[in-house]
């Protein structure tokens, strides 16, 4: 293999793992707040739909290089519509979570696909459109095999780095973050102290809505440029693991999220090696999710995990 | 009778009921914001499934699966585990039916059938019972690795489909000899696809009651699924009820594929995504308060919407996606009975307060 | 007394639940640099109308006063404005936080956007100093002791400005050292201008600290008297409504064999720590051994280890002579072990099951119970009846869900169930926690009775009173390690709290 393509590969991880960085920094937020959020799948649906409606409606106005931003922010907007729904099922309800998280992918799933064949005079993807397009860094950019890899990439890619950093900022070093991880770990804790532990839980949720939102966004706005049913397959649950596999911390999760992003881009470039054509294709497809169990079998169990996560708060048992 | 009585008395039915009509006033809002007739759609829903005895077969065929993957993630769950992975456990179960069905062609019919039979439940069960493995011993939450077995089922399904069982040229297996098709109903039915995995599916569920309430192991499970930390305290070993709970659930979803390939299609495609039976099954499950016969139930009404739904596209041009949101619907106001609650105080009021007095 | 008004005056509150009054129009006021307890039962009211106070819950009617002006306090947020603060009896402390991230939650101080670590931790460290309270601003609270935890909850009280401070059962988990550093605190903090209300069923410290006590019983306020004009048995008389004696009445003991035997045994928990180190001792038949100590000595992994819920690394563990270590825990039952586990809602019961289930929790698989994989439903639910009657655990039926029970029949379920199986050893842990006195005695009872028909008790609890009364000879546990054995008459408090404390070994003179 030559530096070009390890350059070109490496480019590819990160434009595979953009989304999942997104999707796994809002479980993060929802997670840490004590909400499990299996519906990270559905809400990467809400946002790519979003996005590729938003996106072509735009474009169809006139406003072609706003056009993606446009999506990105319709996205931002329908998964946090998305996440509501579980927000209340799950806070205010006390909807066992991992049930709601699962309504929410039903929701996604049935809801896009109807508004699609709505809008579209019933077909089975939204029309196609351009969507991002690469940004070189000026100079960084010029870098030999790293200017490749790092600095020629989606604007969106970009946006997923420094989103790690200020997620992590925000939890570890405001009072925002201290307030959300205490919900999480000790909802009476922070109740009595005048924390309104549902109101951080609705926060959290929300903020995963959000970012997922995006995260599903950026695959159709840099990858598929349409929204069909297999847009969405599986990579919200991959998020999931990502979180878990980076032990709820944003740092961890972005070296997950690159990780699985990589096993992902391996696809495009196993055939170049002799030796794959003896390897079925299905096996080349089966790796991010085997590899999903292993790592999840060998990585620490639910012992970092948040110790309310999952358990609704009532406040008469505190 | 007092069971009876007492079975109506309690709200667990109520809850469903309403959540039930609910979900349908959901969906009849979502067709009136996108311009359709609620109830000339609802209309030809239910025309679709009683127009015609074909029509009815056909129904009860497409209920057949979702009874056993109800029952399938229903199982599981009375012993606290969250079987996500039924898809995958079916397609499992449908390639082991596929596999036995071609490839021991030789064997007599009355071996055949109970053989593919068999072996799709032993593997639908096995593959299942991966995820319960995992939890049991390393503790690795049974959701996320039932949802990535389901990938790794489908794409070593169309691997085996694809490199001994396929047709060349074609996306698809060899017609498989095995039937499992009530063919003496064909008349009745105007050949309708019926077969015996709605028997089995039947049988299936009073399997599952009188497992879980009348045996010891049921007993067992059950104190496993309520509070696993009293059932170790009592001597129970959970992680044995946790690996036996999602083989038994396997199982039931892999007889789903036998039926499904041995009873309707006849052979087995290479399927482009996920088939969807275990999302269903799920739905199912949480719609039949994850009792054996309220899945049935369940699976009956879901059968019928699924089903219907061909119509009301075809005959009010709405599509057929729609039903996926009055199931969310109908399972989200499950989940969150406290809306239901809600929504029904104003009756309860009453009955509550003369309790309390 | 002064003329200004009381600090606290609250004037006929009245809570009600489904079911209960929890407080029956209630008035009590507080004077400024007061202690004032409040004395009663497990579930007489007192933490209810502790919680109305703070703000968790609102009165059904009466009024609250502050310093002579009524208020409504509508949430905790409220209530820390107008100066009230309360030490929670369950710790409200998050576990991987520092102390000073614990104690600034919810007020912290800000540099820019970000929080100013650096000046909270100064603060915090100030009013260490002011209070004498010791405390590491940047330890993590897994890491320091249960002691130290509580200075934590009341210097977050502190920190918000509090003057009123409400102790909820806080010797609770203390040794009886902590207890007296406690009590210092307590002075100290009257000493500074503050007033506390302090929540106790403790009889000796009130008269240790408390100028005035009024006592509840049932959601009614029997009476307010001053300390110095009382004494312990005319409380003790007023809470519980009867003439009670706390001593317990029983037989000298007739001791046998060795039953149970632990030998050098050792285990680790999942980081590899050290939890049961070296640890050994025996329990013979008709005798109740006492493992006394503080909380999280390696008590219930000691219980655990035993019970064959957890593997230990080395050493044996002997009943009648047999190995036991690391066996299931159904082949240790089977070895007449019986079990009251120390959380009954976690370990003792399936709340979900009937009665009538859980009272087969651990016996279904065997004959008549079991017939052919069946479950044998009407030999299940006779058994169950027999076993209610026998026991008198207050249930409307035997099928109805043991979740609907109250703590003391719940309790009274899983004894008669461990007893019944006929025991040669019976294990105990924390049987009487949460329980009101009636249920005590009867819980204390049955582990004596059981001892006089020549069974082994080992009986592990926090409270040194029942340690004293109902062993006859105690062992003291110190970080997984027994460090000492006594005999109850011929110890006391200072003695064993100075071995819980690990500062002394095998107690003096006194030694077995």
């Amino acid at each position: 293999m030559d530096l070009l393509t390890l350059g070109q590969m490496l480019n590819t991880t990160l434009v595979f793992s953009t989304a999942l960085i997104f999707a796994a920094l809002g479980g993060i937020f929802s997670e840490r707040s004590g909400v499990v959020n299996i519906g990270l799948e559905g809400l990467m649906m809400f946002g790519a739909f979003a996005a590729a409606v938003g996106g072509y409606y735009a474009q169809d106005a006139g406003y072609e290089t706003m056009a993606p931003w446009i999506g990105v922010l319709c996205a931002m907007a329908v998964g946090m519509i998305g996440s509501l729904i579980h927000a209340v099922a799950s806070i205010t309800f006390k909807a066992d979570q991992t049930i709601s998280g699962t309504v929410i992918n039903f929701l996604a799933a049935g809801s896009t696909l109807y508004l699609v064949k709505l809008l579209f005079e019933g077909a089975g993807e939204t029309p196609l459109i351009d969507g991002f397009s690469k940004y070189p860094i000026p100079l960084l950019s010029q870098i030999p095999v790293l200017g490749q890899g790092l600095f020629n990439n989606y604007p969106t890619t970009y946006l997923a780095i420094i989103l790690v950093v200020v997620v992590y900022f925000l939890l570890f070093k405001t009072p925002f973050g201290l307030r959300l991880r205490a919900v999480g770990e000790h909802p009476s804790a922070a109740d009595t102290l005048g924390v309104n532990v549902n109101r951080m839980r609705y926060i959290g949720v929300m903020l995963s809505g959000m970012l997922a939102g995006i995260g599903g966004a950026t695959i159709t706005l840099t990858t598929t440029g349409t929204f069909a049913h297999n847009t969405i397959s599986g990579q919200g649950f991959i998020a999931i693991a990502a979180m878990i596999f980076g032990k709820w911390n944003p740092l961890g999760a972005f070296g997950a999220a690159v990780f699985f992003g990589f096993s992902q881009a391996i696809r495009n470039y196993v055939q170049m090696f002799g030796w794959s054509q003896s390897i079925p294709q299905e096996f080349i497809y089966m790796i991010p999710y085997v590899l999903t169990i292993i790592v999840l079998v060998s990585a620490v169990g639910r012992s970092s995990a948040p110790s309310a996560l999952g358990q609704p708060y009532d406040p008469s048992k505190r | 009778m007092f069971k009876l009585k007492k079975i109506f008395a309690t709200d667990s039915y109520i809850v469903p009921v309403v959540a039930i009509l609910l979900g349908l006033l959901v969906g009849a809002a979502v067709m009136l914001i996108g311009g359709y007739d609620p109830v000339a759609s609802y209309r030809a829903l239910f025309n679709r499934v009683f127009g015609s005895p074909y029509d009815f077969g056909e129904a009860i065929r497409e209920m057949t699966p979702l009874m056993l993957t109800g029952l399938s993630v229903a199982f599981a769950f009375r012993s606290g585990m969250f079987n996500i992975g039924a898809d995958g456990q079916v397609l499992i179960g449908m390639t082991a039916a596929s596999v036995i069905g071609i490839k021991l062609a030789g064997v007599p019919t009355f071996l055949l059938v109970p053989l593919a039979v068999i072996g799709a439940g032993l593997f639908g069960g096995l593959w299942a019972g991966i995820a319960g493995y995992l939890k049991a011993k390393r503790g690795i939450n049974e959701v996320i690795t039932t949802i990535m077995l389901n990938w790794v089922a489908l794409y070593l399904a169309n691997y085996i489909v694809r490199t001994f069982l396929l047709i060349p040229g074609q996306n698809r297996s060899e017609d498989i000899p095995a039937s499992m098709s009530l063919t003496f109903l064909n008349s009745v039915f105007d050949n309708a696809r019926l077969h015996w995995g709605t028997v089995i599916a039947l049988a299936a569920a009073v399997f599952f009651y009188v497992y879980l309430w009348k045996t010891k192991q049921g007993f067992e499970m059950r104190a496993v699924g309520l509070n696993p930390h009293a059932a170790e305290y009592a001597g129970m070993n959970v992680g044995r009820n946790i690996i036996k709970s999602m083989f038994i659930a396997g199982v039931f979803a892999g007889l789903a594929g036998a039926g499904e390939v041995l009873g309707v299609f006849h052979y087995q495609s290479v399927f482009a995504g996920s088939p969807g039976y275990g999302f269903d099954g799920i739905a199912v499950a949480l719609l039949g308060i994850t009792h054996p016969f309220g899945v049935i139930l369940a699976a009956i009404l879901y059968g019928m919407l699924t089903y219907g739904s061909a119509g009301m596209s075809f005959d009010a041009n709405v599509p057929p996606e729609l039903i996926r949101i009055v199931i969310g619907s109908i399972i989200f106001f499950i989940a969150a009975q406290g809306i239901v609650r809600w929504v029904l105080k104003p009756f309860y009021f009453k009955r509550k307060k003369e309790k309390v007095l | 007394m002064s003329a200004a008004a009381p600090v606290v005056e609250l004037k006929q509150i009245t809570k009600r639940f489904p079911g209960i009054v929890a407080n029956d129009s209630i008035s009590l006021t507080l004077e400024k640099g007061e202690i004032h307890a409040l004395l009663g039962e497990n579930g007489a009211g007192k933490s209810t109308l502790m919680n109305i106070v703070f703000g968790l819950y609102q009165p059904d009617e009466g009024s609250i006063e502050i310093g002579g002006k009524p208020v409504i306090i509508d949430s905790p947020n409220k209530a820390i404005e107008l100066g009230i603060g309360m030490v929670h009896q369950h710790f409200k402390l998050v576990d991987p936080f520092t102390v000073t991230e614990n104690i600034i939650l919810g007020t912290e101080p800000k540099k820019g956007l970000k929080i100013d670590y650096k000046s909270a931790a100064e603060q915090v460290r100030k009013l260490s100093e002011l209070y004498g309270l010791q405390v590491d601003p940047h330890a993590r609270i897994h890491d320091i002791s249960v002691g130290m935890q509580q200075r934590v909850e009341i210097m977050k009280t502190l920190y918000r400005g509090a003057d009123i401070l409400i102790f909820d059962e806080p010797t609770a988990v203390l040794t009886p050292q902590e207890i007296n550093e406690l009590m210092a605190i307590m002075k100290r903090l009257v000493a500074e201008g503050k007033s506390i209300i302090l929540i106790t069923h403790k009889l000796k410290e009130i008269m240790t600290i408390a100028d005035r006590v009024t006592i509840i019983r049932r959601g009614k306020v029997i009476d307010t008297v001053r300390t110095s004009e009382t004494n312990p048995n005319d409380l003790a008389e007023k809470m519980v409504g009867r003439g009670v004696t706390f001593k317990v009445d029983k037989q000298p003991p007739n001791i046998g064999k060795a039953v149970l035997k632990l030998d050098g045994v050792n285990s680790k928990n999942k980081e590899g720590i050290s939890v049961l180190n070296n640890l050994s001792f025996e329990v013979k038949a008709g005798e109740i051994l006492g493992i006394a100590g503080v909380d999280g000595n390696g008590q219930s992994e000691l219980i655990q280890a035993i019970t064959g819920l957890r593997k230990i690394d080395s050493g044996s563990i002997t009943m009648e002579g047999k190995e036991i270590a690391n066996l299931s825990p159904r082949k240790i039952t089977e070895k007449n072990v019986s079990h009251i586990p120390e959380d009954r809602h976690k370990h003792g019961l399936v709340l979900d099951f009937t009665v009538s289930e859980n009272m087969v929790l651990e016996t279904y698989y065997r004959s008549p119970y079991n017939r052919n994989g069946f479950m044998n439903k009407d030999i299940i639910d006779k058994h169950a009846e027999k076993l209610i009657r026998e026991f008198d655990v207050r249930t409307p039926s035997i099928h109805t869900s043991a979740r609907s029970l109250s703590g003391g029949n719940q309790q009274k379920a899983i004894i008669a169930r461990e007893i019944e199986k006929n025991p040669s050893l019976l294990i105990a842990a924390q049987p009487t926690r949460g329980l009101d006195v009636g249920a005590i005695e009867f819980v204390q009872k049955q582990l004596i009775a059981q001892r006089d028909q020549g069974k082994a008790v080992l009986l592990v609890s926090f409270e040194l009173d029942e340690i004293m009364n109902v062993s006859d000879r105690i062992a003291v546990i110190y970080e997984g390690h027994i460090v000492g054995e006594v005999y109850p008459e011929n110890t006391n408090d200072q003695e064993l709290g100075l071995m819980m404390a690990g500062s002394l070994k095998q107690g003096g003179n006194s030694g077995v």
